[in-house]
């Protein structure tokens, strides 16, 4: 075992994204999760970036105001009125 | 503010319902189906805003640049290949409106987009943990009710450099996926990475913090 060629932690958190999106190749997707096996802080810390990922995707849309509905129906309706008569 | 615009937390993915009905959609667009236009906005509405706001600088001009773009997008509808999908091409133009808006000089300049996804003193000279993460990861709605969390999370996301918050929108909230984002907002996969991490890391930070102080 090269300890040279481990992470260290700080190097580690810079690849938690990389490593969740599939992104390490083979060999560094092996250091990165021996890191992890020995290290409880960044593996501690890969778990607030996927709850982190989880809450943001948890993030419910704003519903379109009446105003902006209303805006968008006329929208609409001006484009059908300059569509020539044959396309309708 | 109306209780309409409060953020709230799913118990599930929101994803917007796309490609698989699109053609049907698209007939109705043409025969002149302004229901289904209006609830085709309503699927994409809050998603583009959310992005437009990463162009310019007020609220009013990233509406106007929505509204901009769906008046693009009915007049070329009938020039939809349906070589991406209908959400990636709708963004796609919303973006080279919101790009042309002019106002995006004040938004323009390239805020630190590097820079390390935990602070630098948070380690010891050999790179390994002096303040290690607090935990907070199995009880953070407990302790701070989903509405207050969500509230933080759009907080912290609206401090973000705009690339980090565009990226961040559309991949972690609105759920596309890499490829999309990268063809909707020229970026190179390995960018976007760097983007969506230094955006997920400052969220990290962001809910860190706030959980930390409750102790
Ligand atoms: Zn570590």
């Amino acid at each position: 075992m090269l300890l040279s060629r481990d992470f260290v932690c700080e190097q580690a958190v810079e690849l938690a994204s990389d490593y969740l999106e599939g992104a390490l190749s083979r060999r560094e997707r092996r250091r990165f999760e021996r890191h992890l096996a020995g290290c409880p802080h960044c593996t501690e810390y890969l778990g607030q970036m996927r709850e982190t990922i989880r809450l943001t995707g948890r993030l419910l849309p704003e519903d379109l105001s009446p105003q902006m509905q209303a805006a968008f129906s006329e929208l609409y309706r001006r484009w059908r009125a300059e569509l020539p008569a044959d396309k309708t | 503010m109306s209780t309409i615009a409060l953020p709230r937390l799913s118990s599930r993915r929101t994803l917007a319902p796309v490609d698989a009905d699109a053609p049907l959609l698209l007939a109705r667009l043409r025969a002149g189906d302004e229901a289904a236009f209006v609830g085709l906005v309503a699927t994409h509405h809050d998603a583009m805003l959310r992005l437009a706001s990463t162009f310019v600088s007020s609220r009013a001009v990233a509406e106007e640049v929505v509204q901009d773009t769906w008046l693009a997008v009915v007049r070329g509808i009938e020039r939809f290949e349906g070589r991406s999908s209908l959400r990636t091409w709708l963004l796609t133009i919303l973006v080279n409106r919101a790009r042309s808006a002019g106002t995006r000089e004040a938004r323009s300049v390239p805020i630190a987009d590097a820079g390390p996804a935990v602070d630098r003193s948070r380690f010891d000279a050999s790179g390994h943990w002096s303040s290690p993460p607090e935990h907070w990861v199995e009880d953070a709605e407990n302790r701070l009710g989903a509405a207050a969390l969500a509230t933080l999370i759009r907080d912290a996301l609206a401090e973000l450099p705009a690339r980090q918050r565009a990226v961040i929108a559309l991949h972690d909230v609105d759920g596309l996926r890499a490829a999309e984002v990268c063809e909707i907002l020229s970026l190179t996969p390995s960018n976007q990475r760097v983007l969506l991490h230094r955006g997920r890391s400052h969220l990290r930070q962001a809910l860190e913090s706030a959980l930390g102080e409750n102790d």
